[in-house]
């Protein structure tokens, strides 16, 4: 498939690199002890630290650290034993030291792969260059006020790993496979929550366009964008915008933009900055750290299976097929749920009823797998009742909807309502042969050649058990009758 | 290297200090003369050698994922130049 | 009252103990004596009230027989430790009207060893300075002065310090050094002062000049004081990354201990034209002194010496020019609104609140660590930092402690060497060294120059061995029997 862009002159190459700022998931701040929950009230999650008091110190969060190295190992990427943090310098309203305690020369993580899979079942590599750790800034309000800026410290400092790609995504669409793969690693891991309307994941797009095997164009950064939408959005928008310029006859500033969720448009930022010099040095207040490949291991060791390698497993071991495979191992619970769910029983048939009536029923209802009024041992148990042959296909449905709808399990509703498997072959004699003097016509024109009226037959005798009679005795006996 | 004027406009806007414009010329020219001072340091043979950023010899400690501070909204505004609602109070920034 | 001026903190201790005399009664001696050195302005504020609510408290805990080691002795703190409720400035127009709602972790356990607090001791703006000259409260008056001269320099940067423990109006003070802030007043006013090893005291709570140099020490009138106090001030602190987990050495055993059999080493590189007379004299005086007492000179080399004042006056205005960044008139401090952005009052806040010295340093360190700058300046100090330790970690292997002067001149007049950065940076030629290196040094008044101004000595031993340091300290102090008052001592001034 190729992802060249036409524009006016000729074909365009788009050319993505992201980097993405995610929330380790821990109780405290990376470097201070005030607490990381979401919707405090305006500096309530503030430390002396926090709010860079003259004197405070930062003291690093060992989870944090853990988290991080978490992070590449899910990323099968090289952790670095020595990293060292140093001081980004520049001026801004919600960055109370004056400098972003992050890391530059020696990341914690070094290169890494992901994965990503397309709707046309192509697979692509996405190198990741690095993974450093660094603290979030504070938050400006700028609505509260005509002439003022509120500020709030309750993000300051809560730990952040900035897991930054290679130059390798070429399209929106890569780019949007490339966020939701990521999150779903994170969330595996435990890393990150991938919350994106709280902000626990955004990302900074950079998008340039060149002639098909040319030098990479001039690129701009879209930043902190925090749905996939507006990512896929974001990029399309300066794809478009790029060529146009450059098919003008213009340039491409190297510049950061930002995105406007309401026009799906991106513009320059206003207050143009000055050239970028953030004046980095290893922060004096922290020692280099040193990790040791024991401390590593210990990790790697409590590394849970990641999505990839189960979806291997589904697709070489259980037989389903690689899209549902994916489906499946989206999330950890979605998988953990069909693991449980489809454990000593008829794997594609319990992926089957998770992909098709489970999701379609929450769905539908508004819920997820974590409410699901169905649990796992409940959709197992459903799934029996059709191997053992106790109820068909079709009666499962309804019997699911009842389960769906009240929570029994689907026994009791088969028992209660009298739904069992009409699987007596006397029984069902007696029903094919009410239907042949019924339709003794029809019966003449079949044993005349006329064998699509086979069908018609089957039909009218399930009609007739109210849908309880085996289907497949159906058939069986029909035949034979019928001759 | 040579710091002139425009260097001092560059770096005073850098470090966010409000240099007025009659002062830059001589500020430029104390500058220089530090630095001249400084440059002595090129005699050195550094080659190989690792830089020296802390004279600590033990690694960066790590401590516990606790919460230990927090909820002292008074304390973090108590010298607050301005105020309101317990938000720090700042001009219109404009992004 | 004035003979309470006289003791120092080991015999006030005793006196204490012994209910010779009370807390309060001390502290009401060293009150007034602030009072009356007034014209010396080595405060920049008083708490008088808490002073005494301290001293009954410490009454009362040597009446119940819970005395702590430093239980009823009077302090004066250099106002770059945050002190709770009590107005910490760093000596800036930027800070004007902090409090801070925490305490520093070194004068807590001051506090909670039994000091008495006395107020805040004046200092260099930011600690940026060798005379004390740059802080918004003017100058700190040196007591000691020649003969119907004009006002000496009490040095800097902890110039209030070194002059409040030698006027009689504190009885022990905190400084802090960062290229020699302790050292150098110290040797200007006739006291004595210590720079520790590098992490031995926690930095939480001190307004920070150069994170990678900036250390904590003591102001006292005796070596016998120092250790008392500097055992004090010391220790782990899970609060400062750099804090070393690092036990004590017996500071006590170490002061009776005798330097025989000692090796001294005497580095080549510390002669230097500029000195004077008299002190190269003293050197040679305290080298004498030494071998008297059983110790063995040997003459050694640390080659990169006149490379550690240049790779200073990179490294300590970068750091300083990130650490300064956090005054912005954001959430304490002074704000100046002008214009209409937030730049614009970022830039009005830090022009009008920092002097000019504090923003000489911002800018050098600015540039030295800018796009394009980085490697010629910051990373190059950090490599000749390097080849400094490495000097001296190899002199240590050949000798036990060091003996250099502690400055290349005595005290000189206020307002003479301000216009001339340069001039001023070379006060600290013979200390800045130890604060590259981390390790601890030690001014001790040793004698006096030609117009009767204190002479320091300077010792210096490895990380970590302040023992060492004070055994030879303890024994220059004695040889030297240095004494005599300040002309304007508070016990003077009545
Ligand atoms: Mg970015
Ligand atoms: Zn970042």
């Amino acid at each position: 498939m190729s992802n060249l862009v036409s524009g006016q002159t000729g074909d365009w190459e788009v050319v993505i690199g992201m980097e993405v700022h995610a929330q380790v998931t821990s109780q405290a701040k990376l470097f201070s002890g005030s607490s990381t929950t979401f919707g405090a009230g305006p500096n309530e999650n503030v430390s002396l630290v926090d709010a860079a008091m003259p004197g405070m110190l930062p003291v690093i969060n060992e989870a944090c650290v853990r988290q991080a190295v978490k992070t590449g190992l899910g990323l099968k990427a090289d952790i670095n034993l020595y990293s060292v943090f140093d001081r980004k310098n520049y001026f801004y309203a919600d960055l109370p030291q004056g400098y972003q305690i992050s890391q530059f020369k020696h990341p914690i993580v070094g290169e890494g792969v992901l994965t990503i899979e397309l709707a046309d079942g192509s697979a692509h590599d996405i190198g990741i260059e690095r993974i450093h750790l660094e603290q979030d800034a504070g938050k400006s309000l700028h609505d509260q006020h005509p002439s003022k800026s509120y500020i709030d410290l309750n993000r300051s400092g809560v730990a952040l790993m900035e897991i930054v790609s290679r130059p390798d995504l070429r399209s929106a669409e890569q780019a949007g496979a490339y966020i939701k793969k990521l999150r779903s690693i994170l969330r595996y891991l435990g890393t990150c929550d991938g919350n994106m309307e709280e902000g626990s994941l955004r990302a900074d797009v950079n998008v340039s366009v060149r002639r098909p095997g040319d030098e990479l164009g001039t690129r701009t950064e879209t930043k902190n964008l925090n749905s996939v939408r507006f990512i896929m959005q974001a990029i399309d928008y300066e794809v478009e915008r790029q060529i146009e310029v450059i098919e003008a006859g213009g340039t491409i500033d190297q510049e950061t933009r930002l995105f406007d969720t309401s026009t799906g448009a991106t513009r320059q930022m206003r207050s143009k900055e000055d050239a970028h010099d953030y004046r980095y040095f290893p922060d004096p207040d922290l020692l280099p750290l040193q990790l040791t490949a024991a401390f590593v291991d210990e990790i790697k060791a409590e590394l849970p299976e990641l999505p990839d390698d189960i979806k291997t497993r589904m697709v070489s071991e259980y037989g389903l097929s690689s899209y549902d495979a994916s489906v499946l191992t989206e999330e950890r619970e979605t998988a953990s749920f069909y693991e449980e769910a489809s454990k000593g029983r008829d794997r594609k048939l319990v992926a089957n009823w998770m992909t098709s009536e489970l999701f379609g029923a929450l769905n539908k209802a508004g819920k997820t797998l974590a409410n699901s009024p169905v649990s796992p041992d409940a959709l197992g148990a459903l799934v029996d009742l059709i191997s053992d042959g106790t109820i068909s296909g079709r009666i499962a449905k309804d019997v699911f909807a009842e389960m769906f709808e009240t929570g029994s399990p689907a026994a009791d509703i088969i028992e209660e309502k009298g739904l069992k498997q009409v699987s007596d072959s006397r029984a069902i004699e007696g029903l094919i042969e009410q239907v042949m003097a019924e339709n003794q016509d029809k019966v003449d024109e079949y044993r005349s050649g006329k064998d699509k009226l086979f069908g018609f037959f089957v039909g009218q005798t399930m009609k007739l058990s109210g849908g309880q009679a085996n289907p497949a005795m159906v058939n069986q006996l029909l035949k034979e009758k019928l001759k | 290297m040579s710091v002139d004027k425009d260097t001092v406009k560059k770096i005073a806007r850098l470090a966010r200090l409000d240099v007025p414009e009659e002062r830059q010329e001589q500020i430029a020219g104390e500058l220089r003369a530090i630095l001249s001072w400084i440059e002595e340091l090129g005699e050195v043979d550094t080659a190989n050698v690792e830089p020296l950023a802390s004279v600590t010899g033990h690694s960066l400690p790590l401590r516990a994922d606790k919460v230990t501070d927090g909820n002292k909204v008074d304390d973090i505004l108590a010298n607050a130049p301005e105020q309101a609602s317990g938000f720090f109070v700042v001009p219109k920034v404009v992004e | 009252m004035d003979s309470y001026l006289e003791l120092t903190a080991t015999q006030a201790r005793a006196a204490l103990q012994n209910k010779e005399i009370s807390a309060t009664e001390l502290t009401n001696a060293y009150l007034t004596a602030a009072t009356a050195t007034e014209a010396l302005n080595n405060y920049v504020c008083m708490t008088a009230e808490k002073a005494l609510e301290m001293a009954a408290a410490s009454d009362k805990r040597i009446a119940d027989g819970t005395a702590g080691p430093l239980e009823g002795l009077p302090v004066g703190v250099k106002d770059l430790f945050c002190t709770k409720g009590v107005a910490t400035t760093a000596c800036s127009a930027i800070l004007k009207g902090f409090v801070p709602e925490y305490e520093s972790s070194v004068t807590s356990q001051l506090w909670s060893d039994g000091a008495v607090m006395l107020g805040k001791l004046n200092c260099d703006e930011f600690a940026m300075g060798s005379a004390n000259e740059t802080s918004v409260f003017g100058a700190a008056v040196n007591p000691w002065s020649a003969q119907g001269g004009a006002d000496l320099a009490a040095g800097g940067s902890s110039g209030g310090s070194a002059s409040a423990v030698a006027a009689g109006s504190a009885l022990l003070a905190t400084g802090t050094d960062t290229g020699g802030s302790i050292r150098q007043p110290a040797a200007f006013c006739g006291v004595v002062g210590m720079k520790p090893t590098y992490g031995r005291c926690s930095r939480w709570g001190i307004v920070a000049f150069a994170s990678s140099l900036d250390q904590a020490g003591p102001f006292t009138r005796d070596v016998a004081d120092s250790a008392l106090m500097f055992a004090s001030m010391a220790g782990h602190d899970a609060k400062d990354s750099t804090s070393a987990d690092a036990s004590l050495p017996d500071l006590q055993a170490a002061l009776h201990a005798s330097v025989k059999g000692m090796k001294i080493g005497i580095p080549a590189e510390y002669v230097m034209d500029s000195m004077d007379e008299a002190i190269t004299k003293l050197w040679q005086q305290g080298q004498d002194w030494l071998v008297e007492a059983g110790a063995e000179l040997v003459p050694i080399s640390l080659p990169h010496t006149r490379y550690a004042l240049p790779a200073y006056y990179i490294i300590a205005p970068a750091e300083a020019s990130s650490n300064l960044a956090r005054y912005d008139g954001v959430r304490y401090g002074a704000r100046i609104e002008a214009g209409h952005s937030l730049d614009d009052m970022y830039e009005a806040t830090r022009a009008a609140g920092f002097g000019d010295e504090v923003q000489r340093r911002i800018m050098i360190g600015t540039y030295a660590l800018s796009a394009g700058y980085y490697d010629a300046y910051y990373l190059k100090a950090q490599q000749v930092r390097r080849l400094i330790k490495d000097d001296f970690d190899k002199a240590f292997e050949g000798v036990d402690a060091i003996l250099t002067p502690a400055t290349p001149t005595a005290a000189f007049p206020l307002g003479v060497k301000q216009d001339d950065p340069i001039t001023m940076y070379l006060n600290d030629v013979f200390t800045v060294p130890a604060n590259l290196a981390g390790i601890p040094g030690i001014s001790v008044p040793a004698g006096f120059s030609d117009c009767g101004l204190p002479l320091g000595l300077q010792v210096l031993s490895g990380a970590f061995r302040e023992d060492t340091l004070y055994t030879v300290a303890a024994c220059l102090e004695k040889q030297a029997g240095f004494s005599g008052q300040p002309p304007r001592h508070a016990a003077m001034m009545n």
